[in-house]
């Protein structure tokens, strides 16, 4: 009996901390068909009357952001980024647990460094680099991805690939396989697992990034995050219903992908910190 | 086997090794070097030794207490942020009803980006402030609560899928013997749960530490350092000492070091710990 008293009571904790979670994004929702005057001084109201203002500040936003070039933008280098990574990185992983020459234990140790290495360190001289060599494109932006993301993602595939037993490879050379189409046609599917939760976390980051698109190539394409930061630091007074607006578009994506594939984020991200 | 597969150098390492050169390998070597000259454009980098490590601290005092702040802010968000979510952890462990929702709704905010973040905050913060006659830049005390507030509510959840996996893999037997052997709840958390999940702990520590350090998208969303730059986290001070003042990149650059060093200080005591402890068990 007091353990059924003690269940509910924690159960109405739980139920008290998921609002208080979910309220943050609900005030934005709300607040974001309000006029635009009366977002500061009472955001916490239903709007009403004379306050809603049905979508007019999603079109105001839409329009002084370019938020579906944004969009665009996001999803490009976000998706072109994620399959470079997974592509080249478990290439790269496989030739260095394979392949054990002193290169590739450097190789492999300088990626691992590169892991904890924040990136205000290399963010002027990287900036200048990409300018130098023409990468500041959104073509450019994924090779230099591919750079920052290859310390966690070589990591997670070595980690994996070493428990691959060698003789299923073996096989697969004694058949006729050249080290390439054993790689895609053997190895890359036992892969799979870490390929997936290696993509959920690099995307998780890619997407949300701010300060390497705005550095490499913020002046010409905006990404969403560098749309919205534009919304709020481009010009004196901010139109706030726009900003609301543009919080909303932003956080879409994220729930519908988060609600899509949550199985796959949950136990990616938990694997991934612990081998992090 | 191991020649063959070497000659697929080109196509199996190559593109990789390029790319981290470019983005990592080759900034980072340039990067250290810059922070002994003096430069505008990097060609025109004139040596000058530690001068620019000795003007981080002495020009003024934006680098230490950006330094300062976020120490505080990491205490305090590191102890919170486990605290909560440990104790969500338990509960999770005890079949409540909509376990799969609660999961949901507390791992969200961590899918969500920095900049959106803090402005999602900063009008909530403001929205409550208002009523006082207050905005969150009005005194430094509310712009650091504000990013502790921001801070818990995107890494809880998180977090809290850690300590999850951690009490889950606690082998049942242990559990029911110690409630044999008339253990009370207090007694199993302590001698069996809290020793149990010890490397899911420095998991955790080690992530909101180095989170907290690295805090910047949340910090330039909510306050932007104001007012007067006294909510200015590391990494902004890095950053507008690179990007707002002239004459001041080398000095950025060498802030950029010393806060690499402290990073990569926490990183390798973390490292040492996880190691002695397997060693331990």
């Amino acid at each position: 009996m007091a353990r059924k008293i003690l269940n509910i009571i924690f159960f109405l904790l739980l139920c008290a901390f998921a609002a208080a979670f979910i309220f943050p994004v609900a005030v934005i929702l709300i607040n974001s068909f309000k006029a635009k005057f009366s977002i500061s001084q009472s955001p916490f109201t239903i709007p009403t009357g004379n306050d809603f203002v049905g979508l007019s500040n999603y079109t105001a936003g839409i329009r002084s952001t370019g938020f579906p070039s944004a969009f665009g933008w996001s999803l490009f280098i976000t998706l072109f980024s994620i399959a470079a990574i997974i592509i080249f990185t478990s290439m790269c992983a496989w030739y260095i647990v394979r392949v054990k020459t002193a290169y590739t234990s450097v190789l492999y140790y300088a990626l691992v460094f590169s892991m904890i290495v924040p990136f205000q360190m290399v963010m002027f001289t990287m900036s200048k680099t990409a300018n130098v060599l023409h990468l500041d494109n959104p073509l450019g932006i994924i090779l230099i991805y591919l750079g920052f993301g290859a310390g966690l993602s070589v990591f997670m595939f070595t980690g994996f690939i070493k428990t691959v037993p060698l003789g299923i490879e073996e096989a697969a050379t004694i058949d006729g396989c050249s080290p390439f189409e054993t790689f895609w046609l053997v190895v890359f599917p036992i892969l799979k697992p870490t390929a997936i939760t290696v993509a959920i976390l690099n995307s998780m980051w890619i997407w949300n990034d701010y300060l390497l698109p705005y550095l490499v190539i913020g002046g010409d394409y905006r990404t969403i995050p560098i749309a919205v930061q534009y919304l709020k630091g481009g010009y004196g007074s901010v139109d706030m219903g726009a900003l609301m607006a543009m919080l909303v578009l932003s956080v879409i994506p994220v729930i519908v992908f988060y609600l899509s594939s949550q199985k796959y984020i949950i136990k990616g991200v938990a694997a991934g910190a612990v081998k992090g | 086997m191991e020649k063959t597969v070497k000659r697929w150098f080109p196509i199996f390492v190559l593109p990789t090794l390029a790319a981290f050169l470019i983005a990592f390998v080759i900034p980072f070597i340039m990067g250290v070097l810059l922070s002994f000259t003096e430069f505008r454009t990097v060609t025109d980098a004139q040596f000058v030794g530690f001068s620019n490590y000795i003007r981080a601290f002495t020009d003024d005092r934006l680098f230490i207490d950006s330094l300062i702040f976020t120490v505080k802010f990491a205490a305090v968000s590191v102890i919170g942020i486990n605290v909560l979510a440990f104790a969500l952890a338990l509960l999770f462990t005890r079949e409540l009803p909509g376990t799969n929702f609660f999961r949901t709704v507390f791992f969200m905010p961590n899918l969500i980006g920095g900049i959106v973040l803090g402005y999602i905050w900063q009008v909530i913060i403001n929205g409550v402030l208002y009523r006082f006659g207050y905005s969150i830049t009005s005194d430094p005390s509310f712009g650091f609560w504000g990013l502790v507030v921001l801070m818990h509510w995107q890494m809880i959840g998180y977090m809290m899928i850690i300590y999850i996996a951690g009490i889950q893999n606690i082998p049942g037997d242990i559990l029911e013997a110690a409630r044999v052997d008339g253990a009370n709840a207090a007694t199993v958390l302590f001698r069996i749960t809290i020793p149990s999940v010890m490397p899911s702990v420095t998991i955790c520590l080690f992530l909101t530490i180095t989170n907290s350090f690295k805090l910047f998208d949340q910090n330039l969303a909510l306050t932007a350092g104001a007012p007067a730059d006294r909510t200015q986290m590391v990494a902004l001070d890095i950053f507008n000492t690179f990007y707002s003042r002239t004459g001041y990149e080398g000095v950025g650059q060498a802030k950029a070091v010393i806060f690499f060093i402290i990073v990569a200080v926490i990183a390798l005591a973390q490292l040492w710990l996880t190691r002695r402890k397997e060693v331990e068990s």
